[in-house]
């Protein structure tokens, strides 16, 4: 029996583990279900992107307010890690405050961890109030009513909670180690939790060792439910963010990809000496490539690893210049809906043994409107704007494509001007030989 | 305008054994668009002013395609850009300079890729060497004491980083700059690009361009400057809509240094 708790402990942290090891395998084989592209090249500036923009949240700031008040979520988390890292190692060793014999040293990491605690929850309480009560208007548009509103509210409870545990057990604590209480020794400082204390004046040692127990097994395990709700919530940037800003652009945002299937076939039909009845070369594939994309298998890997991990924070959409002029284009929307589909892309696989079925739905139309696609500026506003350098225009042009060179179906007015261009080099109808007449107009 | 203008063609420095300096891309609004014309001719005024050994296609230079694969149109484009290309390399073109961003985009970015690799300039960076090297001195005073903001073409900012060349030239005209709101990297597009030049805007309750120029009129600015025949055309649109027409113009940088010099 003695070891009860400690077998509890290892139990709870093997599941917690396990079922996060379960999603993030699925994660990586939907998002392996996008095409290869190369992203070797340029890995110091990779290295770069990512060291400033994620770990130095350097765009994060271009809003101060909330950037700032980020920051300290952000850095309450990663540093807060260290002391969860001796409530894992004291949960399976049977141990309390592992790490209080570092004396000195341990007093000021408790202290501070107590001070973060703190302004996390402050930070907490401004997200949510510029969430539900300032209702900022990125956060209420359309895309955004339903579960990623809840997903929201949701992430910043589950934060608020966890750290007035952390407060609490560490309020227990004290009021222990200040009672002389057997296995509490006296170690930490507690410089927040300290205000906390009084609430607990009076109550007996069990009464206490009850409180402290219990606030530290729901902090514990409120942490591993957590690391399992990412899957299910906008909340998985907090992993995704580093290899998104490694594999995110690298070149100029004005410079789009050249469709390489289409420069075969562009070059064979300017070569004179190119056979058009020649037998495909050895290994072509029989089936000619899709221009363009439909759905999320049409995309690459990137573009499928920038959807899971957008976090919905609108930042694309409040900068976009169809959005703000009332169109229905919204940047975010274009993410939540490829991670949406992605995931239902994954879910006819798991119902049939790992191999998709088509199910009669794809991301363009069931899910993105021709409309959204078409009211689009090509701008970039969207790409400068995130955090966490994901690319929602890539995504735009590559459903143009495939409406223009599969469907045929671009609007009117653009199908007139591609005409123009194929007829005279200009997308007005004027001839080419009156390309020189403003000289001497 | 009546003032004769120095233009010869590639095919005529051909003719003479000779290679240009640089090679303009007037690009299709340059060539055709009653506006862009005389953005083109302001420019070419200032090259020759400065003695810029400069060459134009003429009828051998055609759309960049730049439009087609904003569209979503790759093969008209990867067409227009081969065809190109073999006229550019034909004529073993080193330098293009060129007064639409997304030429300059297109031709500096995507041609590379395709066999196409020069040195390319927008022309507000061209004219910034100009001034800096003395070979353009600005005189008189036109518009000084004039209020001047500067819009960025997404194309020219946001896409390559171009922010301080046209504003370097603007600051030479003795003009007060004064910015936007939102300007460089967060500037807000004019509403013409990604092909939208070309269609009209899908329901909304506002025009782009109607947005932008409020932006450009919270500075009380006496002009508007830009550096993009499409920015232009949005830009005047704008203005109009705005019922601003008689006391904000909107002026090309080159046209600005044009009528400085």
């Amino acid at each position: 029996m003695e070891y009860l708790p400690n077998i509890l402990f290892l139990i709870a942290l093997i599941v917690g583990i396990g079922f996060f090891t379960r999603n993030v395998k699925k994660l990586s084989r939907n998002i392996k279900l996008g095409k290869d592209v190369d992203v070797s090249d340029n890995k110091s500036q990779r290295w770069q992107n990512m060291l400033r923009i994620a770990l130095g949240q350097t765009k994060m700031v271009v809003r101060p307010v909330a950037g700032l008040m980020h920051i300290i979520v952000y850095v309450g988390f990663i540093i807060i890690n260290i002391e969860v890292l001796e409530i894992i190692l004291d949960g399976i060793l049977g141990t309390h405050r592992l790490f209080s014999s570092l004396g000195g040293l341990y007093d000021f990491l408790i202290g501070s961890f107590e001070v973060l605690a703190l302004l996390v929850i402050v930070a907490v309480v401004v997200f949510w109030i510029r969430r539900n009560i300032i209702r900022l208007k990125r956060f209420i548009k359309p895309e955004m009513n339903g579960w990623p509103k809840k997903d929201g509210n949701m992430i910043l409870y589950i934060e608020f909670v966890l750290m007035l545990l952390f407060l609490t057990m560490n309020a227990a604590d004290f009021q222990l180690q200040q009672l002389g209480a057997e296995h509490y020794t006296k170690a930490g400082a507690f410089p927040i939790s300290q205000f906390i204390v009084p609430l607990l004046d009076g109550l007996p040692v069990s009464t206490l060792m009850v409180i402290e127990r219990t606030a530290w097994w729901l902090h514990i395990l409120g942490i591993l439910a957590f690391l399992n709700y990412l899957y299910y919530s906008k909340h998985l940037h907090i992993l995704l963010a580093f290899p998104n800003t490694y594999y995110g652009r690298v070149k100029p945002q004005g410079e789009f990809n050249n469709l390489e299937s289409v420069t075969n076939e562009v070059k064979l039909m300017m070569d004179p000496s190119a056979d058009p009845f020649a037998a495909p070369p050895e290994g072509a594939s029989a089936v000619p490539e899709k221009f363009g994309a439909s759905d999320v298998m049409d995309l690459s890997w990137v573009q499928l690893l920038n959807a899971y991990t957008c976090t919905e924070c609108g930042r694309c959409t409040s900068e976009c210049p169809a959005n703000q002029t009332g169109k229905k284009l919204s940047p975010r929307k274009i993410m939540m809906d490829t991670r949406d589909r992605l995931e239902e892309v994954g879910k006819v696989m798991d119902a049939n043994k790992g191999e998709f079925v088509p199910d009669g739905k794809q991301l363009l139309g069931d899910y993105i409107s021709h409309e959204e696609i078409w009211a689009c500026t090509t701008c970039n506003a969207c790409v400068q704007a995130c955090p966490v350098s994901i690319d929602p225009l890539s995504i735009i042009v590559e459903m143009r494509r495939y409406l223009v060179m599969e469907q045929s179906a671009a609007p009117t007015e653009l199908n007139n001007m591609m005409s123009n261009i194929e007829n005279n080099g200009a997308p007005w109808p004027y001839n080419q030989m009156d390309r020189l007449n403003w000289v001497n107009e | 305008m009546s003032e004769q203008l120095t233009v010869k063609t590639m095919q005529q420095f051909m003719a003479e054994g000779k290679q240009p300096e640089i090679l303009f891309w007037v690009g299709s609004a340059g060539s055709y668009d009653d506006r862009a014309k005389k953005i083109s001719r302001a420019f070419v005024k200032l090259l020759n002013k400065a003695k810029v050994d400069f060459a134009v296609l003429g009828p051998e230079e055609s759309s960049t395609g730049d439009v087609a694969k904003r569209a979503g149109n790759e093969f008209l484009f990867q067409m227009q850009a081969m065809m190109n290309i073999e006229v550019l390399n034909g004529y073993e073109i080193k330098r293009i300079v060129t007064c639409d961003p997304h030429s300059f985009n297109t031709l500096k970015n995507e041609y590379p890729g395709l066999g196409g690799k020069y040195d390319v300039v927008h022309h507000t960076q061209f004219l910034k060497e100009l001034l800096d090297s003395g070979r353009l001195t600005i005189e008189g005073n036109t518009y000084k004491g004039k209020r001047i903001t500067f819009h960025d073409p997404c194309y020219l900012g946001r896409a390559n980083s171009v922010f301080e060349a046209p504003r370097e030239v603007l600051s030479k005209t003795n003009a007060d700059l004064v910015e936007m709101k939102r300007h460089k990297s967060r500037a807000l597009c004019c509403g013409a690009g990604g092909a939208q030049m070309f269609k009209e805007p899908e329901k909304g309750d506002m025009d782009i361009n109607v947005l932008r120029t409020k932006d450009a009129l919270e500075t009380q600015p006496n002009i508007i400057a830009t550096g993009c025949p499409y920015c232009n055309t949005m830009m005047t649109d704008g203005i109009k809509a705005h019922e601003k027409e008689d006391s904000v113009s909107v002026l090309d940088v080159a046209e600005l240094l044009a009528n400085s010099i």
